[in-house]
C-alpha cells in the first residue's frame, strides 16, 4: 500500500498499479466529501506546505482543502515569477521549509524540471502541481478519474485532446498516465502549438478536430493563452475558434455516450463555445470535485509509504 | 631547464629519448649535464596539444575562471596552446584588453594564452571592432562567440575587412530567431517540457556563412558544429572548393540529447546535445575529414548558475581536462581514426588555421609536448579538476588516456607522479 518513490513528479514516474490505487482510494476519498461530516485523520500529525511560484487559484485551494480535510497542518507561500529574482534560490527556499519538519511540499514552479530538481535534495515530499511544460500529474489523475467513473477500464478507450499542446503540462500528463493504461489518445491543435516528436510519447497527431473527436469516448479541450498570439502561433481569436474550437459538429463526431472535459479556466468562445462548455456532455463541473479527491487519495498515500518505512 | 624524457612513445612510433634545453628540442646531451630526467616507461608523447576555443572568463568573470586557473586546467590536460574567446567583461575589442591577456597569459607561464577578438565591437553585432589594432597587440582571430556574427550582411563587412588583416574569422553558428529553447528540439525536449532548439538554428546560420564565404571567395571557420546537416553542407562545400573549416568538441561525439532527461544542467551548452543521429554525423564528419579541428569550448561557471532549473542555467562545460581521454577513448581506441589524425585535428590543424606555428618535435622547435599514459583505465573525477568549474557530465566516466606530464616551452607545466 502506498506509492513507491518519496515523491509524486509525473506520471511518468508511476506504474499503472500505482495509478489505479490512487484512482481507487480517491473513489473513497470522493465518498468523504460528498459526505456531511468532511473530515478524517489521514493526514493528522502532518504538516503540509504549498509553494507556488505561479499563479493558481484552483489548484492550490484544491490541495488545500483536500489536506484539511484529512487533518493536517497547513501552509502556503505564494511568490511570483522566479526564485533567482528575488535573490533566493529554489533550493534554499525548499531546504528552509523541509528544515521546519514539513512532510509534504507541493509546488508549482514555471520551470519544467523544478520539482525534480529540489526533491533528492529533502526528506519531505514533493508532490508536482505543474512544472513549466513539463507535467501536471494531479490534474491528469483527477481527469482519468472522471474517466474511471464511467468506464470500467482504459483499455482501448480513444480519449481526444484538442488545443495547445506545445504549452500544456496537462497533455503530457494525461497521455503518459493513459497510454500506461491502454488507452488511444489522440491529439489536435495548430502546428504552431504541436511539439515536435509527439507521437513518440505514443500519442496519435490527428488532421482536424473532428478526426481527432471521431469516435472518442472522451473529448478534452485546452485552454489557449490568449498571448500567444503575440509571438505568431494563432493570427486571431475569430481564427482559431473557427478551426480549431471544439464544436458541437465536432463534438457529434464523437460516440453518443462521450462527455467533455476541460482543465479550466476556459475561455469562453475561444477554446469552447458557450453552449459546448453547458452541454449536457459536459463534465467540467464534477472534475473540480474529483480534483479534491484525487489530491487527497495522493497526499494519503505518499504518507502511507512513509508510515511503513 | 634542460630536461631528458627517457623511453618516449613518440606518436606511437618509436621509442626513443627526448632532450630539451633553452626551451627547444635539441640534440642529446649527457645526463650529467640535465636538470632532470624522467622516465616516462613508454607512456605516449605527443606534441603539446592546441585548444582554439576557450572561454578563461579573465577580464571580468574571475569568479568562474581566470587566466591562471584556466592555464593550469589546460596543462592538466595536455594542451600548451589556447585560444581565449572574447566575451569578458569588458569584451575583447580594442588593443589594450588583448595586450592585458597576452601579458597575464605569459606571466602565469603553464600555456600559451592567444587572445581572440570580438569581431563587433561590445559584441554589438553592428559595427567592427579595432581589428587590425588588435591584431598587432596579438590577436589570433576575431570571433562574437557566445552570440553568432548577426546579420548576413555584418558578417559580409567581418570577412572582407578581417582578409586585409589575414585574421581569421571564427563564427557561432546560430539563427537566434529559431533558437531561444534549452535544450535540442525532439522527443526528449517534447517528452519532458522544455522549450526546443531546432536543428535548423545551427544549419541556417551554417548554410549562411558557407553562402558568404563561397560568394567572396573568403575563407571562414565554424565553431562547434553538432548537427548532421551541418556537417553535410560542410561536407559539400569543401568539396567544391569554398574555403570553410570546422571545429567540433568531445560532447557532439560522446553525449546525446537523452541525457537531458534528468535535468541535469551540466547536459545544458549551445549547440544543444543532439540526436544520436547527430552524434553519428558528427563522428562521420571527423573519420572522413569535414571536421578540421576538436576543441573543449571549454565553459566553466559558478555552480549558482548551474546547480539551479534547467531553463535558467547557463550553457556550457568545462572540457580542458577531460578532452583528450575522450577523443583518444572514443575515436582512436575504438579504432575509427589514427593517432596521427587524432594529431591533426587536435594540434596541427588549429596551430595551421591560426597560424600559431606549433606542433613541431623537431629540433630547434619550441618544446611542447605531453605525456599520456594510454594503457591504463582511469577514472574521470571532477573534483581533481585544476578549473574553478565543477560543471563537467563526465564524472566517473572511464577512460583511457590520462595526461602524465605537459612541457611548455622546456618548462613542466604539469607532471602527475609517475
Ligand atoms: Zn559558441
Amino acid at each position: 500500500m502506498g506509492l513507491k518513490n518519496k515523491d509524486l513528479l509525473g506520471m511518468k514516474q508511476l506504474t499503472p498499479e500505482e495509478i489505479m490505487e490512487i484512482l481507487d482510494t480517491a473513489r473513497m476519498m470522493k465518498m468523504v466529501i460528498e459526505s456531511g461530516n468532511k473530515k478524517t485523520t489521514h493526514l493528522q500529525g502532518k504538516s503540509i506546505v504549498t509553494l507556488f511560484y505561479e499563479n493558481s487559484t484552483r489548484t492550490r485551494l484544491s490541495f488545500e482543502l483536500a489536506s484539511k480535510y484529512m487533518g493536517s497542518a497547513s501552509a502556503n507561500i505564494s511568490t511570483s515569477g522566479s526564485s533567482v529574482n528575488k535573490g533566493e534560490s529554489l533550493l534554499d527556499t525548499a531546504r528552509t521549509i523541509d528544515m521546519m519538519g514539513t512532510d509534504i511540499i507541493i509546488m508549482r514552479h514555471n520551470q519544467s524540471g523544478a520539482p525534480h530538481f529540489i526533491a533528492p535534495y529533502l526528506k519531505a515530499s514533493v508532490v508536482n502541481a505543474g512544472d513549466g511544460m513539463n507535467e501536471h500529474p494531479t490534474q491528469a489523475l483527477l481527469d482519468m478519474l472522471t474517466m474511471y467513473e464511467r468506464f470500467d477500464t482504459f483499455e482501448g478507450k480513444k480519449i481526444a485532446i484538442c488545443g495547445d499542446i506545445y504549452h500544456s503540462r496537462v497533455v503530457r500528463s494525461n497521455a503518459i498516465g493513459l497510454t500506461k493504461l491502454g488507452a488511444n489518445v489522440s491529439v489536435y491543435g495548430p502546428r504552431t502549438m504541436m511539439p515536435i516528436g509527439i507521437e513518440k510519447m505514443g500519442v496519435t497527431v490527428a488532421d482536424s478536430v473532428i478526426d481527432c473527436c471521431r469516435d472518442a469516448d472522451a473529448v478534452m479541450g485546452l485552454r489557449v493563452q490568449l498571448e500567444r498570439q503575440k509571438s505568431s502561433l494563432f493570427p486571431s481569436v475569430p481564427e482559431y475558434a473557427k478551426f480549431y474550437a471544439i464544436t458541437k459538429e465536432a463534438l457529434a463526431a464523437a460516440k453518443p455516450d462521450a462527455f467533455l472535459m476541460h482543465p479550466g479556466p476556459c475561455n469562453h468562445g475561444v477554446e469552447l463555445p458557450t453552449e459546448v462548455y453547458d452541454c449536457d456532455q459536459s463534465v467540467i463541473n464534477e472534475q473540480v470535485t474529483n480534483g479534491v479527491a484525487v489530491r487527497m487519495a495522493v497526499l494519503y498515500l505518499l504518507m502511507a509509504r512513509r508510515n511503513e518505512l | 631547464m634542460r630536461l631528458i624524457l627517457t623511453n618516449c612513445s613518440v606518436l606511437g612510433k618509436e621509442t626513443r629519448d627526448i632532450y630539451i634545453a633553452d626551451g627547444k628540442f635539441c640534440e642529446a646531451f649527457g645526463e650529467a649535464d640535465a636538470d632532470r630526467i624522467i622516465d616516462v616507461k613508454g607512456a605516449l608523447v605527443t606534441p603539446g596539444l592546441v585548444d582554439m576555443h576557450v572561454h578563461f572568463r579573465e577580464p571580468g568573470q574571475e569568479y568562474k575562471e581566470d587566466i591562471g586557473s584556466g592555464s593550469r586546467a589546460a596543462a592538466r590536460g595536455g594542451f600548451t596552446s589556447v585560444c581565449c574567446m572574447p566575451n569578458t567583461s569588458p569584451v575583447v575589442d580594442n588593443a589594450a584588453v588583448v595586450r592585458s591577456i597576452v601579458k597575464r597569459g605569459k606571466d602565469v607561464g603553464l600555456c600559451r594564452v592567444y587572445p581572440i577578438g570580438s569581431a563587433s565591437k561590445g559584441l554589438n553585432g553592428e559595427e567592427l571592432s579595432e581589428i587590425g589594432l588588435m591584431k598587432e597587440a596579438g590577436i589570433v582571430a576575431v570571433s562574437d562567440d557566445g552570440k553568432p556574427i548577426s546579420t548576413a550582411g555584418f558578417m559580409r563587412k567581418v570577412l572582407e575587412y578581417c582578409a586585409d588583416f589575414d585574421v581569421p574569422v571564427l563564427n557561432h553558428c546560430e539563427d537566434k530567431s529559431l533558437s531561444g529553447g534549452a535544450m535540442n528540439e525532439g522527443p526528449v525536449s517534447t517528452s519532458i517540457g522544455i522549450r526546443g532548439i531546432p536543428s535548423a538554428s545551427e544549419d541556417v546560420m551554417i548554410a549562411r556563412d558557407i553562402i558568404i564565404a563561397e560568394y567572396l571567395g573568403l575563407p571562414v571557420h565554424l565553431c562547434h558544429v553538432s548537427t548532421k546537416g551541418g556537417m553535410r553542407m560542410i561536407r559539400e562545400a569543401k568539396a567544391r572548393g569554398v574555403r570553410v573549416t570546422c571545429e567540433t568538441c568531445p560532447h557532439y561525439f560522446t553525449l546525446t540529447d537523452n541525457y537531458c532527461e534528468n535535468y541535469s544542467s551540466n547536459y545544458k551548452m549551445h549547440p544543444p546535445l543532439g540526436t544520436q543521429e547527430d552524434v553519428d554525423a558528427v563522428i562521420e564528419a571527423i573519420v572522413d575529414g569535414t571536421v578540421d579541428c576538436i576543441v573543449t569550448d571549454h565553459a566553466p561557471h559558478h555552480q549558482d548558475e548551474k546547480e539551479i532549473e534547467f531553463s535558467l542555467a547557463l550553457n556550457g562545460i568545462v572540457g580542458l581536462e577531460s578532452s583528450f581521454a575522450l577523443a583518444y577513448t572514443y575515436l582512436v581506441k575504438t579504432g575509427k581514426i589514427t593517432l596521427d589524425r587524432l594529431m591533426d585535428l587536435m594540434c596541427h590543424n588549429p596551430s595551421d588555421i591560426l597560424k600559431l606555428g606549433r606542433g613541431g618535435m623537431n629540433i630547434g622547435d619550441d618544446a611542447d609536448l605531453a605525456v599520456f599514459d594510454i594503457d591504463n583505465e582511469f577514472v574521470f573525477d571532477k573534483n581533481k579538476m585544476l578549473t574553478k568549474g565543477r560543471n563537467t557530465p563526465y564524472d566517473g566516466w572511464k577512460l583511457y588516456g590520462e595526461t602524465m606530464l605537459t612541457v611548455m616551452g622546456g618548462n613542466i607545466t604539469y607532471e602527475k607522479l609517475c
